[in-house]
């Protein structure tokens, strides 16, 4: 009998380096959103607070103080995060191609559970498009992040963003687009727990 | 605070601000007395190590509080100035706030009135009112930014404050500039900022004599610094190597404070 060589994967399904990053960067956002609600409720300008009990940081000081420590955790793990992704080219290969039909019709099948998971290290058309806005939403909220903390400093973004009270209210908006994408994500794994190992173990 | 619409002018609830100081008041002081009964609680082997995780968290956050510092003072740039707004958009009315209300702003004796330079200065002498106004005067319609959040455009007018530092001989080496005012409160400032362009030590505001609520006799306006560094009712500026901190820097809000 001929040895059929059985080629067997022993790459993991989530590398190590994407590991670490999620994790941290989940710690980060965590932080982030529940100090920046602390710093939202010392001036609201939609017509409602965070309930204190969310809230990160005893008052408006200690707020700060947990959201411009949170902030560069986010942003050098946002970066590491980036420059693996594109420098392996794993960012290529596993979030495209995508074609917008490809997300309605995975949509679809998603909508009538009949979306199938074999294959936990291919991410089908609606995760790469979520897993993509998501990333070029955090990417959103430092820069209106560093036009509300150096206006001044950075007048090229604070004109692009159309001045610092505009990037206040896109700052607030790209964060609740952030935890939309975090409740829905975490509704996913929940959903189809069979994910989350290899998020922790690698496979 | 208030709900605010229109993001141009936000017209500032004053009874609203007031709550907002009082609570701001309020918590530092809790936060204080916690501590005080966590050491109390120290007695007690049980509570023991919750406040050694506690300090140790506080001072990790303060560690990286001095870390933004160096990093503000390091991306601050001596020649960028903020942006100026035609006099159209200012803010009417120019919300009130400090950390206490609105019917505790302080009364300064104009003719009395002496403002106090020491430290690393050459020229000691207590300055009058009139001596300041008889100064060359600048103004600027700039955007004040609080650390709350909020934002309001105003117009300040008074002495350049690089212009008044080299008057008074003062050591532009040195690190800090201390503020200390007639309400108690008290701030500092790094020496870059001190000297950049748009700094100003005002006596008008809107093209009269400043209000006891804007700060009479004495507000420094700096557009590049958050409202809290921005000191009224100043009775006594000094040069200095040694860090002075601030009423609201000592209680954890960030040093530089800068925008
Ligand atoms: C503690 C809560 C979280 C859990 C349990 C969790 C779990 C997971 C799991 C299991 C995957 C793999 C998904 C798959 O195989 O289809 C994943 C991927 C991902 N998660 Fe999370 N996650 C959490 C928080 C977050 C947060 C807060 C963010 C960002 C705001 C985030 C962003 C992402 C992204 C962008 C990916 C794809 C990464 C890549 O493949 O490059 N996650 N997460």
């Amino acid at each position: 009998m001929r040895e059929t060589a059985v080629i067997v994967d022993r790459r993991p399904i989530h590398p190590g380096w994407l590991r670490a990053t999620h994790w941290l960067n989940a710690v980060a956002v965590v932080i982030l959103a529940m100090s920046g609600w602390r710093i939202y409720n010392a001036s609201p300008f939609f017509g409602f607070r965070f309930a204190d009990a969310i809230t990160l940081g005893g008052w408006l000081g200690g707020a700060i103080q947990w959201h411009f420590a949170a902030m560069w955790l986010l942003a050098a793990n946002g970066l590491a995060y980036l420059a693996c992704n594109i420098g392996s080219a794993r960012l290529l290969r596993k979030f495209f191609p995508l074609s917008p039909r490809a997300i309605v019709a995975d949509l679809r099948a998603a909508l009538r559970g009949r979306l199938p998971h074999e294959d936990p290290s291919r991410y089908n058309a609606v995760q790469r498009a979520a897993y993509l806005f998501v990333i070029a939403d955090i990417a959103l909220l430092v820069a209106s992040g560093l036009v509300l903390w150096k206006s001044v400093q950075f007048p090229l973004l604070r004109e692009l963003l159309g001045g610092y009270e505009a990037a206040r209210r896109i700052h607030f908006l790209s964060m609740a687009a952030l935890v939309a994408f975090v409740g829905i994500h975490l509704a996913m794994v929940a959903l189809v727990p069979r994910t989350l190992l290899p998020m922790i173990r690698g496979r | 605070m208030t709900i605010r619409k229109s993001p141009r002018l936000p017209a500032i609830d004053a009874g609203a601000v007031v709550k907002e100081a009082l609570l701001r008041i309020a918590q530092p002081s809790r936060r204080l007395f916690l501590r005080r009964s966590l050491t109390l609680g120290g007695l007690s082997l049980l509570t023991g190590c919750t406040i050694d995780d506690e300090n140790g968290v506080e001072r990790a956050l303060m560690a990286v509080s001095r870390f933004n510092d160096r990093v503000q003072g390091w991306l601050f740039d001596p020649d960028r100035l903020a942006p100026t707004y035609p006099e159209s958009m200012i803010t009417r009315p120019f919300p009130f706030n400090a950390y206490y209300g609105e019917d505790q702003v302080p009364e300064v004796d104009e003719s009395s009135y002496r403002l106090e330079v020491t430290g690393l200065v050459a020229d000691r002498h207590a300055w009058t009112l009139a001596e300041l106004g008889a100064l060359p005067q600048a103004d600027q319609v700039t955007r004040h930014i609080c650390v709350e959040g909020w934002s309001a455009i105003g117009k300040w007018g008074g002495v350049s404050f690089a212009n008044f530092l080299s008057r008074v001989g003062a050591d532009t080496s040195a690190r800090y500039v201390g503020f200390k005012c007639a309400d108690d409160y008290y701030t500092s400032i790094d020496m870059a900022t001190a000297l950049h362009p748009q700094t100003l030590l005002t006596l008008t505001y809107d093209g009269r004599k400043l209000p006891p609520r804007y700060g009479f006799p004495m507000k420094l306006r700096m557009p590049t610094k958050l409202g809290y560094k921005n000191p009224k009712h100043i009775q006594a500026i000094f040069v200095t190597n040694t860090y002075p901190g601030g009423y609201w820097e000592d209680q954890g809000y960030n040093w530089f404070g800068g925008t």
